[in-house]
């Protein structure tokens, strides 16, 4: 049995004249984190929601669950089982914590046991005791917790997850760390983007490294760690 | 004054501001979630009482029951709210891509499209409704009587405000509503289909539009004028509550049905200044109202291109521009006939013109440019008829007059952009409309002014078509002169990024300040001349169909181009003067035009004929 959840293949696609990625290659075992790495400007958000729907492709194609998705709605392709925790947060500031999970409730594929408001409060207990506030009132690390928490509200098989680390306090980088590591204990497949070697050193299992919207190097994670020349090729500034 | 009756000033005024509400509140809900202002909802609230006229008298013929008269009511809004998906379907779910601007014309398509519809099932003449049963009655108020009907509405407001917050905090539906409000495409990647999310939307807000209209056949009669009037009120309630705020909604309502009721008592003929005045004051503390928050606005582009490098005219096209004057002057030579149009097609380019001034030079979509057009012409009529001066002077004045108003009106409606700003010029012009419309004794009311003719050497037709030649031609060229020089340049830098404008320094609202001001006057002076071209000026001349008709007008001739408007003048005055003979439903014929036009050249015409022309390079 394919024991790939996420295949792409030769994926292109860019905003309106500026072309970012051409032909992408990668993929995503199951349950595995892989974490999509390279600089700034390298096309890690982008290969993210092209791969979402978000973007449309200009080329290639995106298979998730043995379906092929290219082009296809980001609802479709968020009701197959991929879900996608967004760079910006964009977590619905006027609604409350609560309200925000509704948002993201789908129901389980069978045989599986669902994610509830419950069980994601014993996974972020700050945001337990939030319940009824209102998002806008949060602090950037709990607002971060709520993305990932309602992403996980519908019951997803993969995850794209988009820079969880940035712009957060060494105290909440750790905390997302042991989010998504559970994620992977709870069978979740994640593709993270990531500039932080550390932080992707910590959670994932192999390493896809990403150069003017091509994927230049792979290999597992210690592999990465121990070779200086990739890091100085692609990866430090 | 007894105070008993500013009571019951207080509580009609209540009475009003509730039937407000339950209209303006369905159109902020669908501006949250599908970004789409809906011209068509002021359709939805006279589709609503033309439908309670029909189908509550047939019911109470059973029985005269309270319940059956509002089974009936709520008949009617629950059909209403099916035409709303049916408009979704069919129409909205295509275009909630294109430019702003385009949305709102297609949704002024569907406004002529009901009104013909309207007009062919029930007929020209109004329809008065049914009184409500067992709300028959007056009740007695400190010894002043009032209508139990207007008690009862004053309660139909906080009732269905109540009803929204459970909706819209106590089920999914409405979570999901709250949601898409902010990020729909967010929604749409944790698995909410949208299409359904935006159906079940149009649904609500047309059904409460109809609930608005079927609420109001005790009160008025089904007529045909119904729907511009309202929507200008609901436009300005969501502007002032702040677009897509509920609350909002209702706190406007509230301040504009009570200062309609006491200002009646200070100043009875002009409550719409007061209006005006209240718009203008929030505008100037809180630009997105309210209640509102600036992002409702900014999002995508509300054109689709517009000038980008104006250029001196090259050898082709300083030849057709040539031909075009010579055969404008020769036109005597043809007929009576011809020199009619051709006065009109001139006098209409103008305006045009200066409407692409603003719009696809200035990015400024103003869907009230016919005001300046009009208030040039009753400026110039009224200095005629009423002060017995000459044309001459009235010429003058009549540019003065446009422009005048436009820095009065401008001088607000720069402060804000995008859809904002469109709904902003509309609500004026159809302020401005309003005042025209009632001030019967200056204005004449519905009749207008005749006797507006033009002084005795240039009263036969053909000096008048040249007196019209020379300074349409000669206001054209120089509005072209300004485009391309340095303040024309700063108006598209300030379209294409205010914020950028402004950090390299450039003061963007007084340009656009002055910007909407001269387009204003050129816009006076098109008018002026068209009074003394007619011999007469009514108010269809500040009106919503003829502000539509220079916006169809830039954009079939292309708002990318500096010219285009002149061609697209002449061609839309041209098929306008061919077809409108021939149907009795020129309207219906226009709306699905315009729809039509949007459906398959979202780019706009000329940006069809644009990619067309690279094709083969």
């Amino acid at each position: 049995m394919d024991d790939r959840v996420l295949d792409v293949t030769g994926l292109r696609a860019g905003y309106g004249p500026a072309e970012v990625l051409f032909g992408v290659e990668l993929h995503l075992a199951r349950g595995e984190v892989a974490a999509l790495m390279g600089r700034n400007g390298a096309g890690k958000s982008t290969t993210l929601k092209a791969i979402m729907g978000l973007l449309t492709p200009r080329g290639g194609s995106i298979r998730f669950a043995g379906q092929d998705i290219t082009g296809h709605a980001p609802f479709r392709i968020a009701r197959l089982g991929l879900g996608y925790v967004p760079e910006e947060r964009r977590i619905f500031t006027d609604l409350t914590v609560a309200e925000n999970l509704e948002v993201g409730r789908r129901t389980a594929p069978a045989g599986r046991a669902p994610w509830t408001p419950e069980r994601l409060f014993e996974f972020f207990p700050n945001l337990a005791e939030m319940r009824h506030r209102r998002a806008s009132a949060m602090s950037g690390g709990e607002q971060q917790m709520l993305t990932i928490a309602r992403t996980l509200m519908g019951n997803p098989e993969a995850v794209l997850l988009d820079e969880p680390s940035e712009g957060l306090a060494p105290v909440i980088v750790e905390q997302m760390a042991e989010a998504v590591l559970r994620m992977k204990a709870e069978g979740i497949a994640v593709l993270v983007s990531e500039q932080n070697l550390d932080f992707a050193a910590a959670v994932a299992d192999r390493a896809l490294i990403l150069e003017k919207g091509t994927v230049r190097w792979q290999g597992g994670i210690a592999a990465l760690e121990a070779d200086e020349d990739v890091r100085r090729a692609y990866l430090t500034v | 004054m007894e105070w008993s009756f500013l009571l019951v000033q207080a509580l009609s005024g209540l009475a009003s501001a509730s039937s407000l509400f339950v209209i303006a509140s369905g159109l902020t809900i669908v501006f949250g979630v599908t970004r789409i202002v809906n011209f068509a909802h002021g359709s939805f609230y006279m589709l609503g009482a033309y439908l309670a006229v029909t189908i509550v008298p047939w019911l109470l013929e059973f029985d005269r029951s309270p319940t059956l008269f509002f089974a009936g009511v709520l008949a009617s809004a629950l059909a209403v709210g099916a035409l709303g998906v049916v408009m979704e379907v069919l129409l909205l779910r295509r275009i909630y891509r294109v430019p702003e601007l385009f949305q709102l014309l297609a949704t002024f398509g569907v406004v002529l499209i009901v009104q013909d519809l309207v007009l062919l099932v029930w007929g020209p003449v109004d329809i008065p409704g049914p009184r409500a049963p067992g709300l028959r009655h007056g009740v007695y108020i400190l010894d002043q009587r009032f209508p139990a009907y207007e008690l009862f509405l004053i309660f139909v407001g906080p009732t269905v405000l109540a009803l929204l917050w459970l909706l819209m905090h106590r089920t999914r539906f409405g979570v999901l509503i709250r949601a898409a409000t902010q990020d729909r495409e967010m929604v749409g990647a944790l698995g909410v289909n949208q299409a359904m999310l935006f159906t079940g939307t149009l649904f609500l807000g047309a059904a409460l539009a109809g609930l608005g209209g079927a609420l109001q056949i005790p009160r008025v009669s089904a007529s045909a004028q119904m729907d511009l009037s309202i929507i200008t009120e609901a436009f300005v309630v969501t502007v002032i509550g702040g677009m897509g705020s509920v609350p909002g909604a209702f706190v406007a309502a509230l301040l504009i049905g009570l200062l309609q009721a006491f200002g009646v008592l200070v100043f009875p003929k002009i409550t719409l200044v007061l209006v005006f005045l209240l718009m203008a004051a929030v505008l100037v503390v809180k630009p997105w109202g309210l209640f509102g928050k600036p992002e409702a606005a900014a999002g995508r582009a509300v054109l689709p291109e517009g000038i980008l490098d104006p250029r001196p005219l090259d050898l082709a096209g300083k030849v057709l521009a040539g031909v075009a004057l010579l055969a404008l002057l020769a036109l005597p030579l043809v007929d009576a006939y011809a020199v009619k149009v051709g006065t009109e097609v001139l006098i209409l380019a103008l305006a045009a013109f200066s409407l692409n001034f603003l719009v696809g030079n200035g990015g400024i979509v103003s869907f009230g440019h016919a005001a300046y057009f009009g208030l040039g012409a009753y400026g110039a009529g009224l200095l005629v008829t009423k002060a017995g001066l000459p044309m001459e002077p009235a010429l003058v004045a009549a540019p003065i007059v446009g422009g005048a108003f436009a820095a009065l009106f401008g001088f607000f409606v720069v402060r804000l952009s995008g859809i904002y700003l469109a709904m902003l010029t509309l609500a004026f012009a159809q302020i401005a409309y309003a005042v025209v419309f009632q001030w019967v004794e200056v204005t004449g009311g519905d009749n207008g002014l005749v006797g507006v003719w033009p002084s005795r050497w240039a009263a036969s037709r053909e000096v008048y078509h040249y007196l019209t030649a020379a300074l349409t031609v000669a206001a054209i060229i120089f509005l072209r002169r300004v485009i391309h020089a340095p303040f024309g340049a700063t108006l598209r830098a300030a379209r294409d990024s205010a914020q950028r404008a402004d950090a390299i320094g450039v003061d963007v609202r007084t340009h656009r300040w002055l910007g909407f001001t001269l387009a204003g006057a050129a816009a006076g002076l098109a008018g002026g001349l068209y009074a003394f071209s007619k011999g007469s000026i009514d108010p269809t001349l500040l009106g919503i169909p003829l502000s539509v008709d220079f916006l169809s007008m830039i954009l079939l001739g292309g708002i990318q181009s500096v010219l285009g408007p002149v061609a697209g003048a002449a061609a839309f005055h041209a098929v306008k003067d061919f077809f409108m003979p021939l149907t009795d439903h020129w309207r219906l014929f226009l709306g699905l035009s315009i729809i039509a036009m949007v459906l398959v050249f979202p780019r706009g015409l000329a940006g069809a004929w644009a990619s067309l022309r690279r094709r083969p390079a």
